[in-house]
């Protein structure tokens, strides 16, 4: 994700503080990852740099912590085309499992096995996200539901190359 | 957690065949008290068959059904559905409501059947509505509700008269994936909260997700994913 023109975006609405501006990541978007300090820090110099953010006050006690961001002219024109500019489908092209079934069926090794070890595993992912999705409010269930699509399309790989597998170990045995 | 308890349900060595190739080809199942298991698999790999099987709705051709310590095989047809009444609640992919009642006398329907009087019955089954979130349809027949609804009719019907296993073949197979959960939510909810045990036929890994522990059934064969990983 970019982290910059998420802080930029919070930025938005009034000008904040570093520690307040990784409060408010965290809160919204960390989940199970907040945010380091250094990287806010070395994000919002950044910022500060390409002119997207000025800093706006800084409290007594000095310290980087100390500086107050406000959002630049040039940072909301940065924000909204960054909006506005669709996400490049991830094309998921580089499978590991893929070449992991083609190189045990190359060694003789059980392929329909480490199919179904994946499946379970992912399966057990998926259950933890269930349980964490009916727990949660709605921002957790959309974080979880976007998780629990991508595992579901992998798990419907595994299944359809677990049916395949006949067909692949003669292809790969040519 | 608590220790494992006994097996309520088991089969072991299950075969069936309805013309020349397999049904089931020697499918195992085991689930205990309180436990939700999803029944995985493609289409026709024989999920559907098993659930029959371990129901007592279906004979097996070969192998042995124990539910609570008794061989299935042994029962008469009438001992077994009496079983199926007293023991067993269903959830069929097309909610399966009797189109000229009302959704509460479709969800009084199983008490009423067994035995207890009409007002206590009704009082049990908008006890049941209520905890799945439609008391609002009591008085409307199923084809007035929309399909989500329906489904959740079904599930307080399966779960109306304290059923010690629920069979749910394809619960939310008829239904878009909003409905779906709320369907899944709130009949392993309830399942957990009565220690009812669950067998979760289904194709969806979304839906399985809501089980505690799954097997896959491939080509009438089942495997215990649990031994797989
Ligand atoms: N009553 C039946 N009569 C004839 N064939 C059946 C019957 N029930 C199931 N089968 C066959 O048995 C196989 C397994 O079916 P089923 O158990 O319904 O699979 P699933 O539920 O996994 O889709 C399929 O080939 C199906 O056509
Ligand atoms: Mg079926």
């Amino acid at each position: 994700m970019s982290i910059g023109h998420a802080l930029l975006g919070l930025l938005e609405s009034g000008p904040r503080h570093g520690y307040d501006l990784k409060r408010a990541f965290d809160e919204r978007f960390g989940h199970d990852r907040p945010l380091a300090y250094g990287q806010v820090y070395s994000t919002m110099a950044r910022l500060l740099k390409n002119g997207l953010v000025e800093v706006d006050g800084i409290e007594a006690g000095g310290g980087p912590e100390r500086k107050r961001y406000a959002i630049t002219d040039a940072g909301v024109t940065d924000v909204e085309s960054w909006l506005a500019q669709p996400e490049k489908p991830e094309p998921y092209l580089q499978t590991t499992l893929y070449t992991k079934v083609v190189l045990a069926l190359l060694t003789g090794r059980p392929a329909a096995d480490l199919l179904d070890t994946q499946r379970a595993e992912h399966l057990r992912l998926m259950r933890e996200l269930t349980r964490r999705k009916t727990a949660g409010d709605l921002a957790d269930q959309l974080i979880c539901d976007h998780a629990l699509f991508h595992l579901e399309a992998d798990l419907r790989w595994l299944e359809l190359t677990s049916a395949r597998l006949g067909q692949l170990a003669a292809e790969v045995a040519r | 957690m608590t220790a494992p308890a006994e097996p309520l349900l088991t089969a072991t060595g299950l075969r069936k065949s309805y013309g020349p190739t397999p049904a089931l080809d020697g499918a195992d199942f085991s689930i205990r008290p309180g436990e939700v298991v999803a029944v995985m698999g493609p289409s026709g790999s024989g999920k559907s068959t098993l659930l029959h099987c371990l129901a007592g709705i279906v004979r097996a051709d070969a192998g042995d059904v124990r539910y609570d310590g008794r061989s299935m095989a042994g029962m008469s047809d009438g001992e077994r559905s009496a079983l199926r009444r007293a023991d067993f609640g269903f959830v069929f992919q097309f909610g399966q409501l009797v189109p000229e009642l009302t959704c509460l006398e479709n969800v009084a329907m199983p008490m009423r059947l067994s035995g207890t009087k009409r007002r206590a019955a009704e009082k049990q089954a908008a006890l049941w509505l209520d905890r799945l979130e439609v008391a609002d349809v009591a008085g409307k027949r199923p084809g007035e509700v929309s399909g989500g609804q329906g489904q959740r009719v079904a599930v307080a019907r399966a779960l109306v008269s304290g059923p010690r296993v629920v069979f749910a073949d394809e619960p939310t197979g008829a239904l878009d994936s909003l409905n779906g959960e709320r369907v899944m939510r709130l009949l392993t909810e309830a399942a957990h909260d009565t220690r009812a045990a669950v067998v979760l036929v289904t194709h969806e890994a979304r839906v399985a997700a809501y089980s505690d522990r799954e097997i896959v059934v491939r080509d009438g064969k089942s495997r215990d994913m649990e031994r797989a990983a």
